[in-house]
């Protein structure tokens, strides 16, 4: 009988128990690595040279081996790095030892641990964090806390920070074939700042929020990197009974609702399963005995598509029997995914096998094209009883062995209902399994570093930098009448210093935050250079607004003009527009001259009349008078005319 | 409490700790100036400051406190650590040959210690199964630690007891032996184990690391299956180097005792021979020569053992302005030998003349070699090569200069006649001096021209 799916949509998160914390990964703007004087932020897609290098697992400070480095070291990859001689030296190569840390970078760690009300350390130590899966040619991370603790006010709660650190950023992945897994190291050791929170948020909603809101503070430092890859988040989530799993490097925000349900979901889904094996009277004694077998004569005349490509590659079938589960391998775990698919993903990444399908069920073996006679046969020669699952794991015969003995593996792993992993964002918003999750063995001081004292001194310098946190100046700035998401915007935006002295000189708060917050974007969108208008420019534009002598709504376009010629000063671009100051004299005068050469209106509504008027008369005093006063001269010629 | 509960801390962290009865290993609360930090207190190195306290965190992470800040400490519980690679007995196999693994210390086994934030040097052979279990499929192992010293702290007293060490495990029946080794100084003990343990019926392989073994990058356990290898299976029965080939995880070299040098401050592949070719090719299970001329392994020759040294011997390091006090110091102190390593074919400036003379009338042997590396002391050639031969200063051919040095040392650890001293000096013992330079043997790959960077790209480095 299936164990009933629940829709991540419909879930109710508070009956589930739902937890989550997050880790987000942001990429700093400083001009070096952390530990070496490489350029940062220099990708390319072309390299030197290669470097070929193995993981070994090693002790750790504490002295046990950690089972992440186990489990990877068991997937014995060969890995590759491509190197641009522009920008890796011998550092990332790992054939020189670290040179002093980048202190830039640790100031603006700081600086954002400060933001986050963190404490900070009195000595900033310099540990390593094990990676075998290659992502850094080491075999670990360098990293250091900055800061300890922290609280970030959301809808009215307080988001827990636990820790903030500056980190080296690890290589970009360019193929994971098989036992072979090639990295580009362009991007390894860029400075970057992790920040971990405790596992304060109760629904998907709430996580995608503060990974937002944190990345607003860290932004409004003004000193990390934007664009495509620069943050980067992983989530942990559990639900009640669960156990917390990580999901790594999820790129987008948007992502993370919808993994955050899918989580939640499936570790509902694998606790109900354990509820069932359990009913079941399964144990984890009844897989004692699950052995491989090898069945490949089975497949010698096979005429599918992929058996024909095992066996020509030299491949095995290794089957092995799984007493009492043929109802439960079809178990739903996601929207698309099963039980077997959770399977399937320990063998890719274990068994390192990736040749479709990963592991064949009397489920799926009808489809992928095995005869149904065939399959009896090979139920048969396991002496599988009715209850009784097979799964079909195939490639190279040490990869096909070391997948049967992972799927017996997965399964009395069931019985701990979530197994401890962290799991991979997979196309179509689902993941996979990526590790086991690593423990804090996996940390051990790095000797080549020595410590750094974060002085007082060091200290008050950053503290007299600091700006007003970002969440009170959402407030402030909405309590001017921005919207929300514009008054976010400008929060965080470079732009802020410069509004905030003009509405000091007496701007309009709201027309100018409107401008920077939203227009100023807008323009940019639109490929208009603004970055190259002077300071001086922008201020002397605000200033004649503030004073009345150009109208907010013609500060759009002369933003424009000034961006094409950035070296007109701002009286210069008024004059360029026509946009000298007009008294109302004047402007009387021009009003009855235009209308004196309009053609009269067609309509006799004395309303529709007005609006006709209107119309015409604007576009001559756009920028130079506001509506209204136009409105109120027009209505007093009129009233006289009359 | 004694000090020891306190490890490596010293003035206001060693009081504040003491003040608060938290000593190492304490799992606490600290409440501080700058806010609450919770762990178990790590024991400091000794070279760190004594403001300090290390706290290492839930999360593995470790901070250090400032004892000016420390307001309180709670403590919870203890837990002391114990860093211990898990030992386990190293299989027989009675197919397999006996190699013999003689410990010296460096990084080939290590773990981190504490104190002082290094690694030390662990050795039994159930640490090194435990370590490396590939090692049980390729030979048996026995080990022995002779000492524990980094390699700049080896010198002739550690080549002597090496050497019969080295005699005898080779008496005691092992097919090959291993001599695990600091990398910095491992090729003046390769050069001082092939003058001093001649005739070998079996190799001798000196190995180190360059990432020590408590990384999972290191090239600790690979290098140490190539030298099992070389050791139990290969023919060569040399004193060699076994070092990585490329810094990538390929290959190894094996390098002649007496032509092989570190080259890079920290490259895995820092270890090439200079004016020949390296002798072999080494990979787990398999030996690839790359040269016919080799002493192949002979369980019947006899080994000769001539452990002698004299220690009263230096390198001159010859530099533009060098002052002959440099010379008369070396006099004065009772030096007997002085390896000059001279510029370009062998020279060195006028004004060391009358001091060089003074020597060579006090008995002082000295020999020139080249600081280029590469190359012969040809001193015929200038006039200046010709009158420094002619204050006793021998050209001693295209010898490295540190391996000249250990020459020297042996030699007069055996005996002082300037003819015979001079007779031996200049008669190779293992190709410490070899009579051509072949067209091979000086290839630095000069970066940046376009044939090298099309090579570059096209083999693993």
């Amino acid at each position: 009988m299936a164990i009933p799916f629940i829709d991540p949509d419909c879930a109710d998160w508070q009956a589930l128990g739902l937890m989550c914390g997050v880790e987000i990964h942001q990429q700093l703007l400083t001009q070096r690595k952390l530990f070496c004087r490489c350029p940062a932020g220099l990708y390319s897609h072309h390299h030197d040279a290669e470097v070929v290098r193995h993981m070994r697992p090693t002790l750790s400070e504490l002295g046990e081996y950690d089972g992440t480095a186990l489990m990877e070291f068991k997937t014995k990859k060969n890995i590759t790095y491509l190197l641009d001689r522009r920008s890796v030296c011998t550092y990332e190569m790992d054939d020189t030892p670290p040179f002093e840390v980048n202190r830039e970078a640790v100031e603006i760690a700081l600086e954002i641990s400060l933001a986050l009300g963190s404490n900070i350390v009195g000595e900033f130590h310099v540990i390593r964090k094990q990676y075998l899966d290659g992502s850094i040619p080491t075999g670990f991370q360098r990293t250091a806390i900055t800061g300890v603790g922290g609280r970030l006010p959301y809808r009215g709660k307080q988001i827990g920070i636990i820790q903030l650190s500056v980190e080296e950023d690890s290589c970009r992945e360019v193929s994971d074939r098989g036992h072979d897994i090639v990295f580009r190291t362009d991007r390894l050791s860029m400075p970057l700042v992790e920040v971990v929170t405790e596992p304060d948020m109760h629904t998907p909603q709430e996580a995608a929020d503060v990974v937002r809101l944190i990345g607003r503070v860290m932004r409004s430092t003004g000193r990390v990197r934007r664009g495509a890859g620069a943050s980067r988040q992983d989530v942990n989530v559990s639900v009640r009974g669960g156990t917390r799993i990580e999901i790594k490097g999820v790129p987008s925000i948007s992502l993370i609702p919808g993994l955050v349900a899918g989580e939640g979901v499936r570790q509902k889904m694998l606790l109900d399963m354990r509820e069932e094996m359990l009913r079941l009277g399964l144990t984890p004694q009844t897989f004692a005995d699950c052995r491989g077998v090898d069945v490949s004569y089975l497949f010698e005349r096979e005429e599918t598509p992929f058996t024909r490509a095992t066996l020509r590659a030299g491949g095995r079938f290794m089957a092995v029997r799984l007493p009492g589960m043929r109802d439960l391998l079809s178990t739903k775990v996601g929207r698309t995914r099963t039980f077997a698919d959770e399977l399937g993903g320990r063998v890719r990444v274990i068994a390192c096998l990736d040749v479709r399908p990963l592991v064949v069920t009397d489920d799926t073996c009808h489809d992928l094209g095995i005869r149904d006679e065939r399959w009896r046969t090979l139920r048969k020669k396991l002496r599988c009883k009715a209850t009784d699952a097979v799964a079909l794991a195939h490639g190279p015969v040490v990869d096909a062995q070391c997948a049967v003995a992972e799927i017996v593996a997965r399964v009395v792993e069931c019985f701990e209902g979530v197994p401890r992993e962290t799991r991979q964002v997979r196309s179509g918003g689902e993941t996979d399994f990526e590790r086991i999750l690593p423990g804090p063995d996996r940390m051990y001081p790095d000797t080549d570093s020595p410590p750094l004292a974060v002085t007082d001194e060091w200290l008050a310098a950053l503290a007299a930098r600091r700006r007003t946190p970002v969440w009170e100046l959402d407030e402030q700035l909405m309590a001017v009448g921005l919207p929300r998401d514009v008054a976010e915007n400008l929060a965080i935006s470079p732009r802020l210093p410069l509004w905030q002295k003009a509405v000091d000189g007496g701007a309009d708060p709201k027309a100018l935050g409107l401008l920077l917050g939203m227009r100023w974007t807008a323009l940019v969108r639109r490929g208009l250079p603004l970055k190259r208008i002077p300071e001086g420019t922008l201020r002397d534009l605000f200033a004649a607004a503030a004073a009345g002598r150009v109208m907010y709504e013609a500060l759009p376009m002369l933003l424009e003009d000034a961006a094409v010629a950035p070296e007109r000063p701002a009286l210069e671009l008024l004059n360029l527009r026509g946009l000298s100051p007009m008294t109302q004299a004047e402007a009387a005068r021009r009003i009855s001259d235009v209308l004196e050469h309009l053609a009269r209106p067609t309509s006799v509504d004395p309303a529709a009349r007005k609006r006709y008027y209107m119309g015409k008369l604007m576009p001559h005093f756009f920028g130079r008078l506001a509506g209204v006063t136009v409105e109120r001269l027009f209505d007093e010629i009129m009233a006289g005319a009359a | 409490m004694s000090n020891d509960e306190f490890k490596g801390y010293r003035g206001e962290a060693l009081s504040v700790l003491k003040e608060y009865a938290a000593p190492v290993w304490s799992d606490v609360t600290i409440a501080s100036a700058r806010g609450e930090f919770k762990g178990i207190i790590l024991p400091r190195s000794e070279t760190d400051d004594e403001h300090h306290i290390v706290l290492k965190m839930a999360s593995g992470y470790n901070v250090g406190v400032r004892a000016c800040d420390v307001q309180a400490i709670t403590s919870h519980a203890r837990k002391e650590a114990h860093y211990k690679i898990p030992e386990k007995e190293f299989p027989y196999d009675p197919q397999k040959s006996k190699v013999v693994l003689l410990g010296t210390g460096g990084t080939i086994a290590s773990r981190l210690d504490y104190r002082t934030g290094a690694v030390i040097p662990a050795f039994s052979p159930g640490e090194l199964f435990g370590a490396v279990p590939e090692l049980a499929d390729i030979c048996n192992i026995e080990t022995k630690k002779l000492y524990a010293v980094f390699s700049e702290n080896i010198g002739p007293d550690h080549w002597m007891g090496t050497a019969a060490e080295i005699f005898k495990a080779i008496e005691g029946g092992a097919d090959g032996v291993i001599v695990g080794h600091g990398t910095d100084t491992m090729h003046y003990t390769s050069a001082a184990l092939s003058f001093m343990c001649q005739n070998l019926p079996v190799p001798v392989v000196l190995v180190g690391s360059q990432r020590s073994s408590d990384r999972p990058s290191s090239d600790a356990a690979l290098n140490l299956r190539h030298a099992a290898t070389a050791a139990c299976m290969g023919p060569i029965s040399e004193v060699m180097v076994c070092m990585f080939g490329p810094t990538s995880d390929e290959y190894g070299l094996l390098h002649r005792g007496t032509r092989v040098r570190k080259m890079h401050s920290s490259y895995r592949s820092t270890f090439r021979t200079l004016g020949d070719r390296p002798l072999a090719k080494v990979w787990p299970g398999k030996v690839e020569p790359l040269t016919e001329d080799f002493v192949r392994r002979d369980r019947n020759r006899k080994c000769t053992l001539m452990n002698k040294f004299e220690e009263k011997v230096a390198i001159l390091y010859y530099y533009p302005n060098m002052q002959p006090d440099i010379v008369e110091a070396l006099i004065d102190n009772g030096y007997k030998g002085i390896v000059i390593a001279g510029t370009g074919l062998g020279h060195v400036n006028k004004p060391l003349y009358p001091a060089l003379r003074k020597a060579h009338e006090k008995g002082i042997h000295m020999f020139m070699t080249v600081q280029t590396l590469w190359g012969y002391a040809q001193m015929f050639v200038y006039d200046t090569g010709r009158d420094i031969m002619s204050f006793g200063v021998v050209p001693a051919a295209n010898i490295l200069p540190e391996v000249a040095y250990v020459k020297l040392g042996w030699i007069l650890g055996q005996t002082q006649d300037p003819e015979e001293v001079r007779r031996l000096m200049l008669q190779p013992v293992n190709h410490e001096i070899t009579e051509r330079e072949p067209i091979d043997g000086y290839l630095v790959m000069q970066g940046g021209l376009p044939e090298i960077d099309s090579f570059m790209k096209s083999v693993r480095r």
